[in-house]
């Protein structure tokens, strides 16, 4: 057991896969001698050479229409875009390329491309730096997207998206990179699997689901209630495509209460269609309407009314309280 | 006829030459002066100071064969264009016009290359060896795409424009990476795999897109083996090149900084020669070329469309005049490297080869929908298996009904 904080893991993940297969390579603007914006490929170029921690030309549909190329070649490029709202210029190549490759190929070719994109936020940043675009990619199929919320998921689902045979996305919580927690270098242990769900908390009365950068949010609103005699149980999705919706399911058919919370916006969201899924499952287990807590139907916000925007332990204690109240 | 000039390949400060080049042709509708071309309208082959030497190598037998694959891609173009007015394919792609750029470039390339095609480079498949037949699946709507690029190094069709051009590059920066992990591997004395190299195909149209910008700029900063072969005929649908751009768009590698050279694209020797010339250069690690195939699309975009309504039929009988295959022939002719045998054979050949399409193209089978699931993702993916359970149990209802009503 090592502690670090969740950008050092996924720089120790990297080093790993780097190590454990040659064909692993790293491409992204500025992630060479600066070591990336965030610092998460620092040192990475001193150790592998330019050939494989590659500083490329900003301009994000090269980065991933290169990598897939490399991926036909025989290579397991990891694309780092450098913030979440940069990410659309790459976006056709993700969706209408990446995507549908092995598809439209009758299964012939695989493209095991990775692309880390840090999302979210409550950084105080400017536009463009801290949104949440995951739903965008989850409607998309051939995509597989995972969230870790803490630096031991964060170390290995880093080498679990590389050895994937299907192209994944990797959303990292940027305003937790620093959070700090114990990482098991020798084992994933629970996080074997990285597209199942993890109980992070046990519960009776209500069922919080949440992911990446609002896990530890889930968890504070959690002890929160607690102390007014709520026993709820949180749940890390981990996985946003495909969502593990029998671990979910099963939540709710013992609690009769479901709160899904995500900085996104809930229309059209990753809420969305868990309370779908959930009416389909457990319809006769709720004891009250499966309410979302999210972003608003607005571009994300000036960074000095962020803090209205981003769901936080008040809002989902509201939130309980609404289900409660049912 | 036959007369040319070699290209400016590097930097020559020839900018402003060139702009007045291309507005001199906007206004007259002539091409640039400063064009490739070996084999004339005529049927005479003129000199080159670069590029002779490469069509020097072309004996009478690859001549006949550069006559025979173009003369087999037209008399498929002519089937598959029939075969979507009967209503067996949803749509056709001609490329009728375009032979020579596509034929010469194909058969330019070895088989260690990889190439990426856009949506119409079904001569380019024919010298790769793609089975014609294979190639209709994807306009017969039984295939997204219907070989398996693996066997062959001609990968899928691309319909989106120029998405392909950064997967070239891509490939190219593997190809890279592959000679330098074989060279740290490499016992001393052991054979060396031949060199390779990517060639990308895209149109005048898709030269807009700022994915071709930013392949070449990825192209350029590494160094990569790539071949960008534009095939400029003239027309995207109904918009003509000069949208797309006022100078000639091999100009535009001046400035990403590697070479571009505009090429009759009607001249199969001369398309050939610059196509080796330009693969050899990048196997050798020199880095990209831009050649732009200054061409024609004779007739339609697609079945779907109709040039009545945006050009003049006088602008098709220039380019009629300058057919790629018409002056091989007369050349081929003149010099004495082919017979009338020779001709009546590659006559009898397409016929067969129609035949060969006609049948298959009936007998293609339709996929079941379970071949999707299956596809979608190369890993397990319990979305995909409960979809698929779902439709299993939807099926088997109507299953019983048939069932019911047989008894």
């Amino acid at each position: 057991m090592t502690t670090m904080t969740i950008a050092k893991a996924i720089n120790e993940g990297l080093r790993a896969t780097l190590n454990n297969n040659p064909r692993t390579l790293l491409m992204g603007e500025d992630i060479g001698p600066l070591g990336g914006v965030y610092r998460v490929t620092d040192g990475l170029i001193g150790e592998f050479g330019a050939d494989r921690v590659v500083d490329t030309p900003l301009a994000e549909s090269g980065i991933i229409g290169t990598a897939i190329g490399l991926a036909l070649s025989g290579y397991l490029p990891v694309c780092e875009i450098q913030f979440d709202g940069f990410v659309f210029p790459g976006f056709n190549q993700i969706t209408t390329q990446l995507a549908k490759m092995h598809s439209r190929s009758n299964g012939n070719l695989t493209v095991p491309v990775v692309i880390r994109i840090p999302y979210g936020g409550g950084i105080g940043s400017i536009e463009h730096h801290s949104e949440s675009p995951e739903a965008l990619f989850a409607h998309t199929a051939g995509l597989r997207i995972v969230t870790p919320s803490n630096p031991h998921d964060a170390y290995w689902m880093i080498q679990q998206a590389v050895d994937c045979q299907d192209p994944v996305i990797v959303f990292e919580p940027k305003r937790r990179y620093w959070l700090k927690g114990d990482v098991d270098t020798e084992s994933p242990g629970a996080s074997a699997d990285p597209f199942k769900a993890h109980v992070l908390r046990e519960g009776t009365d209500a069922t919080v689901v949440a992911y990446g950068p609002l896990v530890p949010v889930a968890l504070a609103a959690a002890n929160a209630a607690a102390e007014d005699g709520r026993s709820v149980e949180v749940i890390d999705l981990r996985s946003i495509s495909p969502i593990d919706f029998d671990t979910v399911t099963d939540s709710v058919k013992k609690t009769g209460r479901l709160i899904v919370a995500h900085e996104a916006p809930t229309f059209g969201g990753i809420g969305g269609e868990i309370a779908a899924r959930v009416s389909e499952r457990a319809f006769l287990s709720l004891e009250a309407p499966v309410i979302r807590v999210g972003g608003f139907h607005m571009p994300y916000p000036v960074a000095k009314v962020e803090e209205d925007y981003l769901p936080d332990i008040d809002r989902i204690l509201e939130a309980l309280d609404r289900a409660f109240a049912y | 006829m036959g007369a040319t000039h070699l290209p400016a390949t590097e930097f020559d400060g020839t900018g402003a030459d060139d702009q007045l080049e291309a507005e001199a042709e906007a206004v007259l509708g002539k091409p640039a002066a400063r064009m490739v071309q070996l084999l004339g309208p005529d049927g005479t082959l003129g000199g080159d100071p670069v590029f002779s030497k490469y069509a020097e190598r072309l004996d009478a037998e690859k001549l006949r064969g550069f006559y025979a694959d173009m003369a087999a891609i037209r008399r498929f173009d002519q089937e598959a264009t029939a075969l979507q007015r009967q209503g067996q394919l949803a749509l056709w792609v001609p490329l009728t016009g375009q032979e020579a750029a596509q034929i010469g470039s194909g058969r330019a390339s070895q088989p260690q290359d990889y190439i990426f095609p856009t949506y119409r480079e079904h001569g380019v498949a024919l010298t790769r060896n793609v089975d014609l037949a294979e190639l209709l699946r994807q306009f017969r709507g039984v295939s997204n795409g219907g070989w398996n690029p693996k066997d062959t190094n001609f990968h899928l069709y691309t319909l989106v424009l120029a998405a392909q051009t950064p997967h070239a590059v891509g490939y190219a920066m593997g190809i890279q990476r592959d000679q330098k992990l074989a060279a740290a591997n490499a016992a001393p004395d052991q054979p060396q795999e031949p060199k390779a190299a990517v060639m990308v195909y895209f149109g005048d149209g898709a030269s807009s897109e700022g994915d071709v910008h930013e392949s070449m700029v990825f192209a350029s900063s590494y160094n990569a083996p790539v071949v960008f072969f534009c095939q400029n005929n003239h027309w995207a649908i109904s918009v003509p090149s000069t949208v797309q751009t006022r100078v000639p768009l091999a100009d535009r590698a001046k400035g990403y900084g590697f070479p571009g050279i505009r090429v009759d694209g009607n001249d199969v020797i001369a398309v050939h020669a610059v196509t080796e010339w330009a693969l050899e250069r990048a196997r050798e690690g020199k880095g990209p070329v831009l050649i732009e195939a200054f061409t024609y699309r004779v007739g339609a975009h697609t079945t779907a469309d109709d040039p009545t309504k945006y050009r003049g039929s006088d602008e098709e009988a220039q380019w009629r005049a300058k057919d790629p295959l018409e002056r091989l022939e007369k050349y081929l002719r003149s010099g004495g490297l082919a017979d009338e045998a020779f001709f009546a054979k590659v006559r009898a050949d397409g016929d067969d080869l129609a035949a060969y399409v006609r049948r298959t193209t009936h007998d293609l089978e339709t996929p079941d929908i379970r071949s999707a699931f299956a596809n979608t993702y190369a890993e397990a993916h319990p979305l995909v298996a409960e979809e698929l359970a779902w439709f299993e149990e939807y099926s088997a209802g109507f299953a019983d009904e048939a069932d019911g009503a047989a008894n």
